[in-house]
């Protein structure tokens, strides 16, 4: 057990390693954002792991990252809004094949 | 074992999981795709992992403290994907670089 | 295989420290830092140090990027980020790497301290936990010291409002759509989040915990509630707020001025009265450092936002 433990922390942090890859090369803002996102649930699930193989009494650490996990990406979505005090669900979605190009130019113009 | 046997199966059900969501951030095409490839998977491996924990939890504590991880993960991962994916939607004027 | 765990580990903390300082966008070394925190919260719970990955998780991956990202953000409206950009330092550069080899070689060179066996001293503190037993008896000036100099920074960042803000309520008008998600969530985290932050400073008596780690999640949430609108930032003129700025430090001071009037050394706790009063030290700090935090990450009173 102890050997598999050791073997899924390794997986995982693989896996926090590809997280980090987006995070280098964006392109938006959003990526780089959600692929932080994606390293913290990851370092939830490590935590995890270590306090199974350690000592039980890491899930604390994984507790409080839990907690902490969406302060980040709120505090970014508010600097996102016009006046930086907002929140995104305040101006309507735009609609139809609008929404479709915005999408590619949240892609493309990043670079 | 038994508890062995399912924990063994659970968590490395959790780390495929974890893959798929760094593979779909890696590959997929535009920001939104990417966006939901890793809110779903990857929360997703982690309640298999923590589902799998828990076969060698030592008391029922532990256990409680495995699921409110898992269920603190949802939350803040369901705000995050929806308000992240609204600010992406009309972005401010441009990125850096 | 427990290298390799280990060895991974370093190198991506490497590579996530070098992210952060390397790139040439701000927003990216920004996330990078975010993510260095995290990871070192990782290193520091395989190191078996709980207390300190508790404090790194919370202030490293929680509390630092939301104050990060909102600045970005500032910045980007005060447009100074299209300022040109500094070229590569080799002067900073020269001096990080030579501090960096000189505390390897200290760590090498210097002999390993002998310090008094912690274990035989910690029934005097009535601590179960060494970090808070050390934290609040046997370093009592450091921490004494290290909530003050929280307080002498929040007076920094209120130095910077302009007069005419003064009595403004301090920091954004933050605003969310009513029933919205980020409305709910302001609502919903603050409760299981105050619960938390209380059960570590009360679990940091004797388990893993302690005043500013608890202190630090509470703060976390106190500054959700506040950015989702739910709950009004407070004013500068406020007595409650002035109050619980103060409470941790004056608390711990008076009880240190009480141990000299009482004939023994400034800031010593006897034995037979530790427990009780170290717990009651640690949550006025509690209540001082989550105040002091959220109120710093919030910024200093401003009534409108400068127009340029």
């Amino acid at each position: 057990m102890t050997l598999w433990l050791h073997i899924l922390v390794l997986g995982l942090l693989a896996s926090l390693a590809g997280a980090l890859w987006r995070v280098w090369h964006g392109p938006a803002q959003s990526d780089r954002m959600m692929a932080a996102q994606l390293v913290g649930t990851g370092g939830v699930a490590v935590l995890s792991v270590l306090a199974a193989l350690q000592d039980w009494d890491l899930l604390v650490v994984a507790l409080a990252l839990a907690v902490l996990a969406a302060l980040a990406a709120v505090g970014f979505v508010k600097a996102q809004t016009p006046d930086s005090a907002g929140d995104p669900e305040e101006t309507p979605p735009p609609t139809g094949g609008d929404r479709r190009s915005r999408a590619v130019r949240a892609t493309a113009h990043g670079d | 074992m038994v508890t062995d046997l399912a924990t063994y199966a659970l968590t490395g059900l959790g780390l495929v999981f974890f893959w798929a969501g760094t593979i779909g951030l890696i590959r997929f095409p535009d920001t939104f795709s990417r966006l939901h490839a890793l809110t779903k998977a990857d929360n997703l491996g982690l309640g298999f992992i923590a589902l799998g924990l828990a076969f060698q939890a030592d008391g029922w504590a532990t256990l409680a403290m495995l699921a409110l991880i898992w269920m603190l993960a949802l939350l803040a991962a369901g705000t995050v994907a929806q308000l992240v994916a609204r600010a992406a939607l009309s972005p401010p004027e441009e990125d850096e670089e | 295989m427990s290298l390799a765990l280990d060895l991974a580990l370093c190198g991506l903390i490497l590579c996530v420290a070098l992210g952060a300082v390397v790139g040439r966008g701000v927003f990216r070394s920004v996330i990078f830092f975010i993510t260095y925190g995290l990871l070192l919260a990782i290193g520091w719970a395989r190191l078996g140090a709980k207390d300190v990955a508790l404090a790194e998780a919370a202030i490293g991956a929680g509390l630092t990027g939301v104050l990060l990202l909102t600045a970005h953000g500032r910045l980007r409206r005060m447009s100074v980020e299209r300022a040109p950009r500094v070229g590569p330092n080799p002067m900073a550069a020269t001096t990080g790497i030579a501090v960096a080899l000189a505390l390897g070689w200290a760590w090498f060179a210097l002999p390993a301290p002998t310090a008094p066996d912690l274990a035989a001293a910690l029934p005097l503190t009535g601590m179960g936990n060494p970090v808070t037993g050390v934290l609040l008896h046997f370093r009592a000036w450091d921490t004494l010291l290290e909530s003050i100099v929280l307080l002498a920074a929040l007076l920094g960042v209120w130095m910077l409002a302009r007069d005419v803000d003064w009595h403004a309520p301090l920091g954004l008008r933050y605003h969310a759509r009513p029933g919205g998600v980020l409305a709910s969530f302001g609502r919903l985290l603050p409760p299981i989040g105050l619960s938390f932050g209380s059960y570590l400073v009360w679990a940091g008596a004797d388990g893993t915990g302690g005043a500013f780690q608890g202190g630090t999640v509470l703060a976390a949430v106190v500054l959700v509630a506040m950015m989702a609108g739910v709950l009004p930032p407070p004013r500068v003129a406020q007595g409650g707020l002035r109050a619980a700025l103060v409470v941790g430090p004056g608390v711990f001071l008076l009880s240190g001025l009480l141990a000299v009037a009482l004939g023994m050394g400034f800031l010593t706790l006897p034995p037979a009265v530790a427990k009780p009063a170290t717990l009651i030290i640690e949550v006025a700090l509690t209540v001082s450092i989550a105040v002091t935090l959220a109120v710093l990450v919030i910024g200093p009173p401003d009534d409108k936002e400068p127009v340029r």
